[in-house]
């Protein structure tokens, strides 16, 4: 008896739609969002302040790589050392030269007497970079078995999904150092490939493997969905080549879940390259990168605050600036989470 | 005629969305006399839910606004402080949602759920609270009231749990009670049982009923008072037995045309409204069920006027006339 | 009933099983060198590898070589580290666990309370500028590494407002025992609580304001407003303790993977002997035997902690007792 109320046929009511798919919507709500914009503005600053690094070490004029203990640089007219005699404590040794506020030194020396500034803006490179490899790479690799688990079902699934739960349920930072300590002392190959120890490789590949769990199994539930859904099954029902359902029906919407995620797994890797080149199991010196620059100042935390603080001040914002992008996303691409 | 238990005026509810305010109940008017069956009916989206949830004042303060005036006992509803806003509600107008799926706290008993309600308006001890409890399933038609009310929501069937709401709405021996879409939810038998125990409560406890409804079967069973609700407006209005035998606005046509007959030959298929209503803030100008009405005319693109005796009214340019002619086509067509 | 706890053991240790099985894999099947020259560590003599390579039986099939290992790590117990000279590794393991326990319990503490106050007021507050100021905090919690907080709290309380009303009270680093001194024991590890808990408190109050705004959509709330409760109570008593579920679940794994030594960044930069800088100390000197035993014990912890939750749920929802 209800027919009538709910009989849907030949609207003439002229319904007007927006013309514009899901990408157009989801782009033109974070032009829009404040937050969006100003993250993606600090995030693009950050980028290209590291991409300038070798602009600022010729305008400092010394190697960030090698250690320049017999330094000495012009300031204010008068020439100073850049490994100073110590004036806290026993007054013994030396101490590195604080923060000039010029182009030379500009955030002071570390103990090797290189050039804080500059190592920061190469190390900032090197977090970056590792970030976006291990971002591409854990991406690709949930999304080849969060589809496979999915799709396939099955005993496929099962395997699949009890790995995952396992390194689920093992503490991140515990699986990194193990992988770390292991592949870290010495080159091995794979294949054709050789993998020098202290090659950034490393970080990358390990950071990319440990956060697969996280977004894997967001990912084989939505494909879970996805194919029990009408236009899938319709899709499999016409006799429609397993490559042509995946690629037509699947991906495209697993895709928003994967771009999800991007900026949170960027600040994770951040966050995860960093506490390794801390416990100096990451990135590997000569090289230099947010985490091992906070591990140089740790000697001289009371004496020159500044070299490690620098580094965890640019960790901070940039995580925060990508932490800001991703709710931003995750509100523009799922509308379940609008109103909140 | 004495002063009616709550008193609707030119209710108007809008929100804010991404794109500027939307007004979705425009000049609401009905009023509820004591013990009195009152039908709000309309089509999902029609504005009924959200007029009576807002005179309760259960939206969303932050991106809702809501004018006109509602009178309740002579108090003014809409200008009352919540806390004596939130005083009245669970104790002289309670509520009964829906789906009564979800419309329990998953995570407390049935018996505390209703205790609860009892302990926010009444300064009662908890032991005697929950012998209420027990006591108001019984008085609802549970067997084994001491059991269920040790219960949790998700161990009891559709019907019991929409008892139980039922229960807990009368708990506090409300003047009013505000039924959305009781029955909807529920298995037709059962929906039968609930409306029963719609009516005998009203004998039993002298509680007004504002039932929310889009089944006319429902209506023609119960209502004193018939409000018929388009696009957030209020189309026809009038006692029950009157919109029934001579109802005016064609949508109420529509509706009626909808209940199968009890007696004569079965039609091969029920008649229907075409088309949909329109969604909320894409309400056309002039009368917004134009463009779905079967007699509908060159003037109907302009704001209709309210006609009718002053009990019962409805919205609508068509004349006496018009109508006494296009009604029988319509129903012949249909 | 029986059959719930009984496949839930199953599961445990499947999930143990599996661990221990990576763990295995990962420190004697990797490529790259010989497992028993890493176990030797640096600058081991010849008989000291070929004596390991005997005792791990590196010469046989990798199933007895896990066998092996299982049964000196859970059975006899003797797995001894080379790097110390013959120092056996369990016992260091247990002797670390009082420290770490101090310091993920006090944490946890704090971050439960301040991510359950942070989350409820603002959620209670949404979408006004209490609320967005208190998520934008959040977020800079999220966003800090924990190690370098750590730094810059010690920068602030042992070095430059140490000699101030502020921090004059805080000790140096290391850890205090409880049953040597309970108030050093607390005096020591205010701050390393702090620390700790910033994150924690940033994360558990985002995920929790966002569950209750969900929760709020619910018509249940609805039901819980018209009967005439105070906007405290629907809050507290309904949105909150409907949103507890995940809440819980997190806290299980949050707290086993801290205690089994994810905490090892604070206890590192706060001098904390917990399990956490005994993998690192081994860390330092590749003292292969010791990380792998305080490995395996984390995993330990994060299961134990994970059935621990399991129980919890039919407390929490009784929904799930059934």
């Amino acid at each position: 008896m209800t027919d009538a109320l709910t009989s849907t046929t030949s609207a003439p009511v002229p319904e007007k739609r927006s013309g514009r798919g899901p990408w157009a919507t989801a782009l033109s709500r974070l032009r829009r969002s404040r937050s969006a914009v100003l993250s993606s503005l600090v995030l693009l600053i950050i980028i290209v302040m590291c991409a300038l690094a070798p602009f600022y070490a010729s305008l400092a004029g010394s190697d960030p790589f090698r250690s320049n203990l017999g330094g000495k640089i012009m300031l204010n007219g008068a020439e100073v050392a850049v490994m100073q005699p110590s004036t806290t404590g026993l007054g013994l040794g030396v101490s590195p030269i604080g923060p000039t506020w010029t182009t030379q030194y500009m955030l002071g020396a570390d103990t090797q007497g290189r050039d804080v500034a500059a190592r920061l803006l190469y190390g900032g490179r090197n977090s970056l970079f590792i970030a976006g490899a291990a971002t591409v790479i854990c991406l690709i690799l949930s999304a080849v078995i969060g589809i496979v688990a999915g799709f396939s079902g099955g005993v496929v699934d099962m395997v699949l999904s009890r790995i995952m739960d396992v390194l689920w349920a093992f503490p991140v930072y515990l699986l990194a150092i193990s992988l770390s300590i292991v592949l870290l002392n010495s080159s091995f190959s794979i294949g054709p490939f050789t993998v020098t120890s202290g090659s950034l490789i490393l970080p990358i590949g390990i950071i990319g493997v440990i956060y697969v769990p996280y977004v894997a199994r967001p990912v084989r539930s939505k494909v879970l969905t996805l194919r029990n859904s009408e236009f899938v099954l319709a899709s499999v029902g016409l006799g429609m080549p397993v490559h042509r359902v995946l690629t037509r029906d699947i991906l495209p919407n697993v895709v928003p879940t994967l771009i999800v995620f991007v900026p949170i797994l960027l600040a994770l890797a951040i966050v995860t390259e960093s506490a390794l080149s801390f416990l100096s199991i990451g990135v590997q010196p000569p090289d230099a990168s947010w985490g091992t620059i906070i591990q140089d100042g740790q000697t001289l935390l009371y004496s020159r605050p500044m070299v490690a603080l620098a580094p965890g001040v640019a960790i901070a914002v940039t995580v925060l600036a990508l932490n800001v992008l991703g709710d931003c996303l995750r509100d523009a691409l799922d509308p379940r989470f609008k109103l909140g | 005629m004495t002063e009616p238990l709550l008193d609707i005026r030119n209710l108007s509810v809008s929100f804010a969305t991404e794109s500027g305010p939307v007004t979705a109940v425009q000049d609401v008017s009905l009023s509820v006399a004591q013990g009195e069956i009152v039908s709000v009916v309309g089509e999902s989206g029609s504005g009924k839910s959200l007029s009576l949830l807002s005179v309760l004042g259960l939206h969303d303060p932050r991106n809702t606004t809501v004018g006109g005036t509602v009178t309740f006992r002579g108090q003014s509803l809409l200008d009352l402080p919540p806390k004596q806003m939130r005083h009245l509600r669970g104790r002289d107008i309670a509520f009964i949602s829906q789906d009564p799926m979800t419309a329990l706290t998953p995570v407390y008993s049935i018996g505390d759920q209703i205790a609860e309600q009892i302990r926010a308006h009444e300064r009662i001890t908890a032991w005697a609270a929950q012998a209420r409890a027990v006591q108001l399933l019984a008085d609802v038609g549970i067997f084994a009231p001491a059991d269920t009310a040790k219960r949790y929501p998700h161990q009891l069937s559709g019907g019991m749990r929409q008892r139980a709401v039922i229960a807990m709405a009368v708990s506090c021996n409300p003047a009013l009670l505000i039924a959305d879409e009781p029955t909807t939810a529920l298995d037709t038998t059962v929906q039968a049982q609930v409306l029963d125990l719609l009516r005998k409560l009203r004998t039993d406890y002298g509680s007004a009923i504002v039932l929310i409804t889009h089944d006319m079967g429902v209506v023609a069973e119960m209502a004193d008072k018939v409000v018929v609700m388009y696009a957030g407006r209020v189309v026809e209005s009038g006692p029950a037995a009157e919109v029934f035998t001579n109802p005016l606005h064609p949508y109420t046509w529509g509706l009626l045309g909808s209940i199968p007959p009890l007696t004569g030959t079965r039609p091969r298929r029920l008649p229907s409204i075409p088309g949909a209503p329109p969604m909320v803030g894409r309400v056309p100008a002039g009368c917004a069920f134009a463009p779905r009405c079967p007699a509908r005319l060159g003037v109907c693109s302009t704001e209709p006027p309210r006609i009718g005796t002053p009990g019962h009214t409805a919205l609508c340019h068509l004349t006496d006339s018009q109508r006494a002619t296009a009604r029988p086509t319509t129903l012949e067509s249909a | 009933m029986i059959a719930t706890i009984l496949n839930r053991l199953i599961q445990m240790a499947f999930v143990m099983f599996g661990i221990s099985v990576l763990v295995f894999l990962i420190f004697f099947a990797t490529p790259g060198s010989d497992p028993a020259a890493r176990i030797a560590g640096r600058n081991a003599a010849p008989e000291t590898v070929a004596q390991i390579r005997h005792d791990f039986g590196f010469d046989r099939p990798l199933p007895v070589q896990y066998a092996l290992l299982m049964k000196r790590l859970f059975i006899t117990r003797d797995l001894t580290s080379f790097v110390n000279r013959g120092q056996q590794v369990i016992p260091q393991v247990i002797d670390a666990v009082p420290a770490t326990l101090s310091l993920v319990t006090g944490a946890a503490i704090l971050w439960v309370l301040g991510g359950i106050g942070v989350g409820l007021a603002a959620a209670a507050m949404r979408d006004t500028w209490v609320d967005r100021s208190l998520m934008i905090l959040a977020l800079i919690g999220i966003s800090m590494p924990v190690f370098w907080l750590g730094e810059v709290m010690n920068l602030l309380s042992q070095s430059r407002f140490h000699d101030t009303w502020l921090f004059s009270w805080v000790p140096g680093l290391g850890y205090v025992p409880l049953t040597e001194d309970p108030a050093g024991w607390a005096k020591a590890l205010v701050i390393p609580w702090l620390t700790l808990a910033v994150l924690y408190i940033g994360i558990y109050a985002r995920i929790l304001r966002a569950n209750v705004i969900e929760a709020y959509s619910e018509d249940f709330i609805r039901t819980a407003r018209a009967k005439g409760l105070s906007e405290r109570r629907v809050l507290i008593r309904h949105a909150f303790r409907t949103s507890l579920l995940p809440f819980v679940t997190m806290f299980g794994l949050d707290f086993g993977a801290l205690v089994g030594g994810a905490a090892l960044l604070t206890e590192v930069v706060f001098g904390i002997n917990g399990v956490g800088r005994l993998t690192f100390q081994a860390l330092q000197n590749l003292d292969l035997p010791v990380i792998l035993a305080t490995v395996m014990y984390a995993s330990f912890f994060v299961v134990a902690a994970n059935a621990i939750v399991d129980l919890l749920y039919a407390a929490i929802d009784p929904r799930m007792r059934t």
